[in-house]
C-alpha cells in the first residue's frame, strides 16, 4: 500500500504536519474533514502529505476533542493548507483555530446564510436566501494613483465565471485577487450516499476537459479499496487515453496562448489540430471527451487492430502538423518576445503556494506523479520536462515539449498492448473502507480520496484538482505585469473553473 | 511567415460539410440571407456559463473553429450582451451565477431568445436535486430552445441554431 495513516492527538496534530512538511519537503497536497458525529462524536481532520522518496501518501489524522468543531490551524505555517482550512470552516463549521482568512470561498455571503454547512450530515437545505448586504471584503490596496478594476463573473469571451479585482498603478498591476465559486454546484456532496457505478459518471463532470482523468482517478480509489486487480492492458488502454487527453489539451492552450497575444493563424492552426484528436477520441471510444470509457476495474473500450492502424495512421499527421506549428511559433521574434519574461512564477512562490504539475515543471520544481508514483508508466521510457523561468515562454515549452512525449509514450503503450481482457472478469465485490486515487492529469495531480460504507456505497469523496493550488500562483504570477498580458498569463496555466468550485 | 503561406497553400480550406449530403450547407445558403434580412446582417449570441463543466464552452468554442466554422451562416458570438440577439446559457445555474445570469438577461435589447445547451442547463442534469443549484435555466429565464447532449457535439450546435432560426 502506498498510504500511511498517522493518526494522533489534537495537541499534537500541528507538530506532526509541521515534522511530515519539513521531512517529505512538501506541500500540503489535500486537507480535508469527515462528519463522523454519528458513530464517534467527532469530526475526523485528515492532512495529506507527499513523499516521494519513499513513495507512500502520508495522512496526518486526528479526531475533534470534546465535542468542541475545532482543531488549532497550521496555516501561519504552511501556507498551502490555508485554503483547504478555509474550505473545512465553509463545508463542515469546523474552526481552524488561528486562521487569519476564514473568508467563504464557495458558498458565497450574498446567497447563502450563516450557519448552514451542507457538507455536514443532518445538514437541511436554507429557506430564501439572498442577502444583499453581505459583502465579500478584497484585500486593499491604497495610496495615491492605485485603483482598482473589477472584471467577471461574466466574461468576454467563451469562457467560464470568475471575478477579478485588480488593483493598478497606471498599467502594471500591484495586485490581483481571485474570487471564484461560481460553479459551485455541490459536486462532493452528490457523490455521498451514491453507488459507485454513479460516481464514475459523476466524476466524468467534476472537470469537462479532464473527463477521463477524473474518472480513472475515481475508479483508482475504489479499485484500491475493494482490492481488484485491474489487467495490464486495460491499464495500457487508461494510459493511452489520458495521454490523448492530454494531447487535445494542450492544442487548446497553445491555441488560447497565440490568440490571446493576437497571432491567429496558429490559433487556428492548433484549434484545427485539437478537432482532429477529438475526432480520434469518438473514433477510438465513442466519445469526443473520452465520456464512458472508464469502469471500475477496467474499460469499457479495446483497441483492436484498425483501430489501433487509425491511431498510429492519426499520429503520422499529427506529428507531422505539429512540426509546422512548432516552426510558426519559434520563428516569429514578436510573438517569442511578448511571451518572454511574462508572468514568471518563481520557483520558491510555487513551492510556497503549493503549486504542483504543469505550471510547477515551467517553474523548476521536478515533481509529476508519472514519475515518482509511476504505476503503469514504469514499463515505459518516461522523460520529465522541466523549464526554469517559469514564464509563459516556459509553459509553452513544457506543452510543446509533453506533447512530443505524449506522442512517443503512445506509441510505447500501443506497442506493449496484447491480446487480453480489458476488464475486471468477476463479479464486483464491494468493499467497506477508503483510498486514495491519483493520476497526473494533464494539469498535475489531480487526487480523489473515497471512503465507502458496508454496502459499498459512497460515504464520502474528496476531490482536489490541481487548480485549487495554481489559482493563486497566476495571482502571484501576474505582479508587475501590465493589465494586457493578464489573458496570456491566464491562457497559459489554463485552470479549471468548474474542477476548484466543484 | 513563409511557413504560413506555405502551410495556408497546402491546407487549402480544411471547412467540412456538417452532412455529408449538404443539406445543412443548403439550409445555412438560405439561411444566411434570412439572417441577413431578418437580423440586419448576422445573428449574434452572447455566451453565459452558469456552472457547467467547460465541456460545453469548449464544443461551442469549436463551432467557431476552422472546420465548423459557424461563422459562415451569419451566426457570431460576441463579448456583451448589449449586442446580442440571443443568449446561449450552459449548466445548472448554481446559486452564485443565478443573478448574474438575470442581469445578463436584463442588459439585452429585446426581442431577445434564451437557448440552453448541454443536459444539466435544461434540469440540472447530473446536478439536479443538489443544494446550490437552480435545476435548469427554465427555472430563471424563459427558454425557448434547448440543445441535448452531454456535451452536444459542434456540428448538432450549429444544426439546432439552424434549425431554429429557420422557424
Amino acid at each position: 500500500m502506498d498510504e500511511a495513516y498517522i493518526y494522533v492527538k489534537p495537541e499534537n496534530f500541528k507538530r506532526a504536519c509541521l515534522y511530515f512538511h519539513k521531512k517529505l519537503n512538501s506541500p500540503v497536497t489535500m486537507m480535508f474533514a469527515c462528519d463522523e458525529r454519528a458513530d464517534k462524536g467527532s469530526f475526523k481532520i485528515y492532512c495529506v502529505f507527499m513523499g516521494i522518496k519513499h513513495m507512500k501518501w502520508i495522512f496526518v489524522t486526528m479526531d475533534t476533542a470534546g465535542g468542541r468543531p475545532e482543531f488549532e490551524s497550521i496555516a501561519n505555517d504552511i501556507y498551502s493548507s490555508g485554503l483547504f482550512e478555509r474550505e473545512i470552516k465553509e463545508m463542515f463549521g469546523v474552526l481552524p483555530k488561528g486562521n487569519p482568512d476564514l473568508r467563504r470561498l464557495r458558498l458565497h455571503g450574498e446567497v447563502w446564510p450563516e450557519g448552514y454547512y451542507p457538507m455536514r450530515k443532518d445538514f437541511k437545505k436554507p429557506g430564501s436566501t439572498r442577502d444583499e448586504k453581505k459583502e465579500y471584503v478584497f484585500n486593499k490596496v491604497e495610496g495615491e494613483g492605485i485603483f482598482e478594476i473589477p472584471v467577471g463573473p461574466v466574461h468576454a469571451g467563451i469562457i467560464p465565471p470568475g471575478h477579478f479585482r485588480f488593483s493598478v498603478a497606471g498599467e502594471p498591476i500591484i495586485n490581483l485577487e481571485a474570487r471564484l465559486g461560481w460553479t459551485h454546484k455541490g459536486t462532493e456532496k452528490l457523490f455521498e450516499d451514491k453507488s459507485v457505478d454513479f460516481g464514475v459518471k459523476l466524476s466524468e463532470c467534476v472537470t469537462g476537459d479532464s473527463v477521463f482523468s477524473n474518472s480513472w482517478a475515481f475508479c483508482s480509489a475504489v479499485e484500491k479499496i475493494c482490492k481488484i486487480e485491474t489487467p495490464e492492458k486495460a491499464m495500457f488502454l487508461r494510459a493511452v487515453f489520458l495521454e490523448l487527453e492530454r494531447m487535445y489539451n494542450h492544442l487548446n492552450d497553445i491555441s488560447g496562448i497565440s490568440i490571446d497575444v493576437g497571432f491567429s493563424f496558429p490559433a487556428m492552426y492548433a484549434a484545427i489540430m485539437k478537432e482532429k484528436i477529438l475526432c480520434l477520441n469518438e473514433k477510438l471510444t465513442g466519445s469526443r471527451y473520452l465520456k464512458g470509457a472508464n469502469i471500475i476495474g477496467g474499460v469499457s473500450v479495446d483497441l483492436n487492430d484498425w483501430k489501433k492502424k487509425a491511431l498510429l495512421k492519426g499520429f503520422e499527421a499529427i506529428d507531422k502538423d505539429f512540426k509546422e506549428l512548432k516552426d510558426m511559433l519559434y520563428s516569429s521574434v514578436s510573438f517569442m518576445d511578448r511571451l518572454d519574461g511574462t508572468g514568471i512564477l518563481k520557483k520558491k512562490t510555487a513551492e510556497d503556494l503549493g503549486v504542483l504539475g504543469l505550471a510547477a515543471r515551467a517553474s523548476g520544481i521536478e515533481k509529476d506523479l508519472r514519475k515518482d508514483f509511476p504505476g503503469v508508466y514504469s514499463k515505459v521510457k518516461f522523460n520529465l520536462m522541466k523549464e526554469s523561468s517559469g514564464d509563459v515562454m516556459a509553459r509553452l515549452n513544457i506543452r510543446i515539449s509533453e506533447f512530443e512525449e505524449s506522442i512517443r509514450l503512445i506509441r510505447q503503450f500501443v506497442d506493449r498492448i496484447k491480446q487480453g481482457s480489458i476488464d475486471f472478469q468477476e463479479k464486483l465485490k464491494l468493499k467497506d473502507g477508503f483510498g486514495l486515487g491519483y493520476i497526473e492529469a494533464w494539469r498535475g495531480p489531480l487526487l480523489y480520496w473515497v471512503k465507502l460504507n458496508k454496502s459499498g456505497i459512497i460515504d464520502r469523496c474528496k476531490i482536489v484538482d490541481p487548480s485549487f493550488h495554481s489559482w493563486e500562483g497566476l495571482c502571484y504570477s501576474v505582479l508587475g505585469d501590465i493589465i494586457p498580458d493578464f489573458p496570456v498569463c491566464n491562457k497559459s496555466f489554463d485552470l479549471s473553473y468548474s474542477g476548484n468550485d466543484l | 511567415m513563409i511557413n504560413m503561406l506555405k502551410n495556408r497553400i497546402i491546407k487549402g480550406i480544411v471547412t467540412r460539410p456538417i452532412e455529408p449530403d449538404l443539406k445543412i450547407e443548403k439550409i445555412g445558403a438560405e439561411l444566411k440571407n434570412l439572417v441577413y434580412k431578418r437580423f440586419s446582417r448576422s445573428f449574434h449570441i452572447r455566451e453565459v456559463d452558469t456552472g457547467s463543466c467547460n465541456a460545453c464552452e469548449s464544443e461551442i468554442i469549436a463551432t467557431t473553429n476552422p472546420i465548423y466554422d459557424i461563422q459562415r451562416f451569419g451566426v457570431n458570438f460576441v463579448a456583451s450582451p448589449r449586442h446580442a440577439d440571443a443568449l446561449l446559457v450552459t449548466g445548472p445555474v448554481s446559486k452564485n451565477m443565478a443573478l448574474a445570469l438575470k442581469k445578463t438577461y436584463d442588459a439585452m435589447p429585446s426581442p431577445k431568445f434564451v437557448i440552453t445547451c448541454g443536459d444539466c442547463a435544461f434540469d440540472g442534469g447530473i446536478f439536479k436535486g443538489s443544494y446550490y443549484v437552480e435545476n435548469g435555466v427554465k427555472n430563471v429565464l424563459p427558454v425557448i430552445l434547448h440543445i441535448p447532449g452531454c456535451p452536444p457535439s459542434p456540428a448538432a450546435i450549429i444544426k439546432a441554431i439552424l434549425f431554429f432560426l429557420k422557424k
